[in-house]
């Protein structure tokens, strides 16, 4: 992200995002359009008319997990670059041209997907389009422009990560899980390695990556498909595609061992354990496995009727907090996360033995059918709820299509998370939460307990 | 590629200004009162089943008893924890069983209650949100499980140097008044709340009196009065609240808490303009040019895009109550805080003595003027649009005027408020990390 939304790398936004999309989005009153431009490059309309403003988002399907081995950073070190100007845009004035129009843009890094957006009267979409497309093709950099913009990303990890104990373990932790697929390295980068970015490194990327055939056109407001069709025809429609989708990424080996890892940092005031498990992604050939454990973690860690919260913050129990979060908008396998912070005087093994209890009974007796109504009604209104933000929407269907949902697929999830049992809801359980599939970790202060 | 090149883009943002669609044609305001009394803004929006309902108390933590800091956010944190038949469990259930979502929160001069419900199971939403509001339970093991996770908060805020310029700035900045105070108390302020402060502060907190009230959604004026009259039924009428504004400057200076992370946060700021104030609007303007306005601000200009000291640097107006503010943030490496310091001192002397360019005006407005509408495209974010208008005293006209204030503003209005809000000599710098050469 270029500024100021300090979301984490593990993006709190995306996974809330999914919560709704757990839920499903589509329908009858936000009507939702999708076509293929001839060079491939594939656009999706979601009309909402209630103000005379739009949304205008390009989503290219690379990110950070696309990077070359030793040049962490540079997906979203080329997003920061992405603002520096063309022939056309005087250095610096990408911005300053969205903003004398009214409009406000930003842009954003995943490990799967980099988008850019601006938000604009209605009647400025064609000059934001006009732009958006000249930079997908003809970014101008020079060695001065990398050299300051790479400061700047560095205070960007400053502020992100190191500033943070809690950052840098979850940095940690991602590391541990994954033992080959680059899920393990930070989107923001190993600072090392982003001290060494190099204009050619970015140029690299940037050619091989940007092109129309790679990348998703979400518009969003007071637009007509019809209208939308024929402005993404003028503007990016002439732009060659590159025939070259991002290759596949390498995989994980089997899972044998399960990782354990202690960190200590004299700013930790609040310990916590959390666990991270390899788990799958939503699969368009299977979705209802992601289903299923969009369910499951919504009942283990979701609120204050969480299996969780109960058992381990009511009462007696060991923890201040526990919660629980899964993003199935991943293109390979991903994770879930579990965490659980102790209360004074309780040892984060007492936690930790909290939270494996409540998994072995998940795994033993599966939800009950009022945890499951209440999760699928949940659902329900998420759904409902969602079309009061033509942005949020925007988000939903263009990191959903970046990792291999279609239109249809998202339109179809909210049946198939209806559809889900509370046996499917216990297998997953039994199926994913298993340690040897995980990494578990205590954050500590210095003098906190020994393993 | 037809693109548009610079200068016709230019041309086209100078022209169209006057064309842009207003946000008064997607919002009609209509102010009324309850069949109770009460009066409310609304706007009816009946293209989606849901209703936003947003109310602010102006009230606040600045009512915290002294030895009782975090008080009120307490009671706020508390409201949906059991209320009325229901524990804390059953509550969270049946809203979730009636699809509705509601979030409470606290600040310096007001607490917030913000609603979201679905059209057809609006009644019994609305009864359960009036339950937490006027039967909040206190059970005292919600008590004492909210307790623990504010105390757990405060242990954090205590290494976050972001928490901790804050508190800092707030407490040299208002020595010996309500505003030094964290919202969120002290271990010791919070440990020694007890029930009977909870139930006393409920009472002073939420009143018919001081509520102010937006409402967007599919649901015409006489539904709309019949809920806000269902939603505060359990309400007294209160008292209004006696509250002394500070009556000391706030000293300039510049402090550094030593700790120990490699980038430091540096809070920095002093008196600023009231909402109510003549020039506001002019102050408003300036604020975009000098740090307000994210990319084209002159701070983010001078600080990260030619430098590259910071990946965000800010300032804004901030409206308490009895003390407008004017402040502003950067973090940056422990080697560049004395340069991004001097930059940024150096920009408010510049504003203070040479005012703005014209082509600055000129694009502060285009932009100020042709982004209002981006405000409106959310049921959610009208409502809290509505609510934020009658907590600065504004009139529901002020959508339709608010454009034409933004271009009256002149280079002499900016040149006088820039001279009398930005004072470099006056700043109150506080500094958390480890910087070099201060």
């Amino acid at each position: 992200m270029r500024f100021r939304e300090l979301t984490r790398p593990l993006g709190a936004g995306i996974v809330a995002l999914w919560g709704v999309l757990a839920a499903g989005i589509a329908s009858a009153e936000t009507p939702v359009t999708a076509f293929t431009l001839d060079n491939g490059m594939d656009v999706v309309v979601i009309e909402d008319h209630r103000a005379p403003v739009v949304t205008h988002m390009v989503w290219y399907r690379v990110g950070a997990a696309d990077e070359p081995w030793g040049q962490s950073g540079i997906a979203h070190f080329l997003e920061h670059l992405m603002f520096k100007g063309t022939d056309r845009i005087p250095e610096g004035a990408f911005s300053k041209i969205v903003a004398d129009n009214g409009g406000q843009d930003n842009a954003f890094t995943s490990w799967d997907y980099t988008g850019y957006f601006q938000r604009i009267a209605a009647d400025r979409l064609g000059i934001v389009m006009g732009m958006e497309a000249d930079r997908m093709r003809n970014l101008r950099l020079n060695e001065t422009l990398v050299a300051t913009e790479r400061d700047v990303i560095l205070e960007e990890r400053n502020s992100r990560t190191d500033n943070d104990p809690g950052s840098l373990f979850s940095e940690q932790l991602r590391a541990a899980l994954f033992l080959n697929h680059p899920y393990a390295i930070p989107i923001i980068g190993w600072r090392r390695e982003m001290e060494t970015l190099s204009l050619e490194d970015a140029l690299a990327f940037y050619e091989r990556y940007y092109a129309p055939d790679n990348a998703i056109l979400v518009v969003a407001g007071d637009v007509t498909p019809a209208g939308v069709r024929a402005l993404a025809e003028e503007h990016y429609g002439p732009i060659e595609a590159s025939g070259r989708p991002p290759e596949a990424r390498p995989q994980e080996p089997p899972h044998l061992a399960p990782r354990r890892l202690e960190m200590r940092d004299a700013r930790v005031r609040q310990p916590y354990v959390m666990r991270l498990y390899k788990v799958p992604a939503f699969e368009p050939e299977t979705p209802r496995e992601a289903a299923a454990i969009s369910l499951l973690v919504d009942i283990l860690g979701e609120g204050k009727t969480s299996r969780f919260t109960q058992g381990l913050t009511f009462g007696d129990g060991p923890a201040v907090g526990a919660a629980a979060w899964y993003s199935p908008t991943a293109r390979d396998d991903t994770s879930l996360g579990v965490y659980a912070a102790s209360k004074p005087g309780r040892t984060l093994s007492e936690v930790e033995a909290a939270l494996d209890a409540e998994i072995a009974r998940m795994i033993a007796e599966g939800p009950t059918e009022a945890e499951l109504d209440r999760v699928k009604s949940r659902a329900r209104a998420a759904l409902i709820f969602a079309q009061d933000s033509q942005s949020s929407l925007a988000r939903l269907y263009g990191s959903a299509l970046a990792v291999g949902f279609t239109v249809e697929s998202v339109q179809d999830w909210p049946e198939v998370v209806q559809s889900i049992t509370a046996e499917d809801v216990r297998a997953a359980a039994e199926t994913w939460l298993r340690l040897e599939r995980s990494v578990t970790g205590y954050l500590m202060t210095p003098d906190g307990e020994a393993g | 590629m037809r693109f548009e090149p610079m200068k016709s883009l230019a041309a086209l943002a100078l022209t169209a200004t006057l064309a842009l669609p207003t946000a008064a044609d997607a919002v009609e305001v209509q102010e009324l009162t309850s069949p109770a009394g009460q009066s409310f803004w609304l706007v009816s929006e009946p293209s989606i089943p849901i209703v936003a309902l947003e109310m602010s108390f102006t009230t606040g933590a600045r009512l915290d008893p002294d030895g009782r800091e975090g008080l009120t956010r307490l009671v706020m944190g508390l409201l949906d924890e059991g209320a009325g038949e229901r524990d804390a469990v059953a509550f969270s259930a049946e809203a979730d069983a009636l699809s509705a979502r509601f979030g409470f929160s606290a600040g310096r001069d007001s607490v917030t209650v913000s609603a979201r419900m679905l059209t057809e199971t609006i009644e019994p939403a609305s009864a359960l949100l009036a339950e937490a509001l006027s039967s909040p339970r206190f059970d005292a093991d919600a008590l004492e499980r909210v307790r623990g996770q504010a105390l757990s908060g405060i242990a954090s805020d205590e290494t976050d140097p972001g928490a901790i310029s804050q508190r800092r700035w707030f407490s040299a900045a208002f020595a010996g008044h309500a505003y030094a105070r964290p919202t969120s108390g002290t271990a010791e302020s919070v440990g020694a709340i007890t029930r009977d402060d909870l139930v006393a502060q409920h009472k002073r907190i939420l009143t018919r009196s001081s509520a102010l009230i937006g409402i967007v959604g599919n649901i015409d004026a006489a539904a709309a009065g019949a809920l806000i009259d269902r939603v505060l039924a359990g309400l007294t009428a209160g008292e209004p609240v006696a509250f002394a504004p500070p009556e000391t400057e706030i000293p300039p200076g510049q402090t550094v808490v030593d700790f120990d992370v490699p980038q430091s946060v540096v809070l920095f700021g002093h008196a600023g303009i009231a909402r109510e104030d003549e020039d506001y609007i002019p102050a408003f303007v300036m604020n975009y040019i000098l740090g307000g306005g994210g990319f084209s601000s002159r701070l983010m200009t001078e600080v990260r895009e030619k430098r590259g000291l910071a990946y965000g640097v800010y300032a804004y107006i901030a409206g308490l109550d009895g003390a407008p503010l004017y402040l502003g943030r950067v973090q940056t490496a422990n080697a560049r805080v004395a340069e991004s310091i001097a930059v940024i001192r150096e920009e408010w002397a510049r504003m203070a003595a040479e005012g703005v360019t014209e082509e600055e005006l000129a694009k502060a407005k285009r932009y100020l003027t042709g982004a209002f509408p981006l405000r409106f495209d959310s049921n959610a974010k009208i409502a809290r649009f509505l609510v934020g208008m009658q907590e600065s005293g504004l009139g529901t006209g002020y959508i339709d005027e608010r454009n034409g204030l933004i271009e009256a503003v002149t280079l002499e209005d900016i040149r006088r408020v820039a001279a009398r809000v930005l004072q470099p000599d006056a700043l109150s710098v506080v500094v958390v990390g480890k910087p070099e050469g201060l």
